[in-house]
């Protein structure tokens, strides 16, 4: 079981969150003026590491607020956990 | 090359009789060659499957199949082995169809007792919208002469007398379908069969070899890096499952693939009493009995990236309260065991059974839940793309450009959310 350290409310079941997938992979701002190849970038082409790992977590059944993780995929080793958007 | 001893009667009566001395080995240990002309990353049912296709129907024999652990010791060895064709796209019922097919000779054809048991699939609904949904895949199936049938709840109390059928429960049963063809088979023994029937045929079978780098010149593939020292390659296959990303990775090729954990668990035996796998689709649970007696249940996905290879807790407790809610009789069983492997989730759902974009390799891979059913039918379309070097009509439809033209195939319309399908 997950203990994620959320900044609002401390270490806190991973069954409290859902999962948001990898951080930092931004929706093209402008989906039209994106080429086919961004888009399916986006879309589909995400970093899968065997290690340390940044993702998004939405504190569902807490203080609701997005946060970015750092997880290691292997150990499940919770690095550091910071609000998405302050 | 010695020639393979073959199972029968005969033999086994003959061993009686010589005190069981004189078995030979199911396949040698070779010390790998310097190259080979096609060699295969991945000694699961996958690979070894591709490895016996190349040799008995292209006739190429110069072939390793590399291991990093031993054969069948991955998902091949973890999964609940259930095997079914009852898909709703076209491109995956004509691929899962031939997969049963070779099923159903699979034992004589490797002259190996897989103990496929073809003792029917059962999934069963809780709403009029789930069974318009079961209804029209199962019509769908039937249009391409697949077998499949709708159940009523009559049907299935006496199809499967421990599901609990009572309209009190949470989320009651309103009826059910079945493919009468799927069934189960030995897992283990998928893997060990290919694998003699491919050593027979001259594959070398190489275990405790490591796979850690792919060399590539001029964009061709040349051979591997490994643990047991570098081999030559005319062409290679790569069939690791959920180390997909990784070995791609060693090519500089990026895969529409994340890994994520399944989980499954086993009871205590017991005699007897369910010969029918059923899933349930309020749970996403599936129970099988297997044929040691005990009770087999799988999941879902702990729902966020993983190669731990252990499972959340918290998963296991959804998995065996919905066991438990269905099939009340088996709440004050031990749980024996309770394993998860690393799964390739594709972004649609689907495989991709495809040459890469390095000229000589080709890979099997991105199969989520549902690889094992799909274990001769891989191997057969990965054999086929690498000694022709193009797909198969079979296997064409997953390839690895289908993410950027469109053409996914996202059987559940989960979109491009590898933990949605
Ligand atoms: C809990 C669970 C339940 C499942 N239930 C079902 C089911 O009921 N029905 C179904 O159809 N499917 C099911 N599956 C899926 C199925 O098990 C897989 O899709 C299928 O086994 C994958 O193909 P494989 O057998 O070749 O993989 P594997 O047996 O995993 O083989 C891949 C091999 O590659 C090796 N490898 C990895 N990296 C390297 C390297 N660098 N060098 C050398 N070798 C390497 C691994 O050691 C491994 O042995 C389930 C999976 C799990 C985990
Ligand atoms: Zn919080």
């Amino acid at each position: 079981m997950l203990l994620i350290p959320c900044p609002f409310c401390g270490d806190r079941d991973e069954t409290e969150f859902a999962y948001g997938g990898e951080a930092g992979n931004e929706r093209p701002a402008d989906p039209g003026a994106a080429t086919d190849e961004a888009w399916t970038d986006y879309l589909c082409f995400h970093d899968n590491p065997k290690g340390p790992h940044r993702e998004l977590w939405f504190h569902r059944d807490g203080c609701r607020r997005w946060l970015t993780v750092e997880r290691d995929t292997w150990t499940h080793e919770l690095r550091s956990a910071r609000l998405s958007r302050p | 090359m010695a020639a393979m001893q073959r199972y029968s009667i005969f033999s086994l009566l003959r061993g009686a009789l010589s005190g069981h001395r004189d078995w030979q080995p199911a396949w040698r240990a070779p010390e790998p060659k310097s190259s080979y002309d096609v060699v295969i990353v991945g000694g699961g049912g996958h690979g070894l499957a591709a490895a016996y296709y190349l040799a008995r129907n292209h006739g190429i024999t110069n072939v390793a199949v590399l291991e990093r652990g031993w054969i069948g010791g991955g998902n091949t060895g973890r999964n609940t082995t259930i095997v079914r064709s009852n898909y709703l796209l076209p491109e995956n019922q004509r691929f899962y169809e031939h997969s049963l097919k070779l099923w159903e000779g699979l034992s004589r054809d490797l002259n190996y007792n897989v103990m496929f048991s073809p003792r029917g699939v059962i999934n069963v609904f809780h709403t009029d919208a789930q069974r318009d949904y079961w209804i029209r895949r199962h019509n769908g199936m039937r249009y391409a002469g697949i077998d499949a049938e709708l159940l009523t709840r009559a049907d299935l109390a006496r199809l499967v007398p421990a599901l609990d059928l009572s309209p009190g429960i949470r989320h009651p049963i309103v009826g059910g379908v079945i493919q009468p063809r799927g069934g189960v088979a030995r897992h283990d023994a998928v893997a060990w069969g290919y694998a003699r029937a491919a050593d027979a045929l001259g594959v070398d079978i190489i275990q405790d070899c490591e796979v850690t780098g792919i060399d590539v010149e001029a964009g061709r593939v040349t051979g591997l890096q490994t643990s047991r020292g570098p081999i030559g390659a005319g062409r290679v296959g790569l069939a690791v499952a959920g180390h997909s990303s990784r070995l791609a990775e060693m090519a500089g090729i990026r895969l529409p693939i994340e890994t994520h954990l399944l989980t499954a668990t086993v009871s205590e035996p017991v005699k007897p009493f369910m010969d029918k796998v059923v899933s349930v689709a309020a749970a996403h649970v599936y129970v099988s009995q297997t044929d040691k007696g005990e009770v087999l249940i799988g999941g879902t996905l702990d729902g966020y990236n993983s190669w731990s290879q252990r499972g959340s807790p918290a998963r296991l407790e959804d998995i065996l309260s919905a066991a438990c809610e269905y099939f009340p009789r088996i709440s004050r069983l031990r749980q024996l065991r309770h394993w998860a492997g690393v799964m390739d989730m594709s972004m649609d759902g689907s495989p991709i059974i495809a040459k890469l974009p390095v000229e000589g390799l080709a890979m099997t891979g991105g199969w989520c839940y549902g690889g094992f059913k799909a274990t001769p039918a891989s191997g057969w379309c990965l054999a086929w793309t690498l000694a022709n070097d193009a797909p198969h009509a079979l296997n064409a439809p997953f390839s690895l450009e289908r993410f950027r033209t469109g053409a996914v195939l996202d059987e559940n319309g989960a979109g491009p959310v590898a933990w949605g399908h």
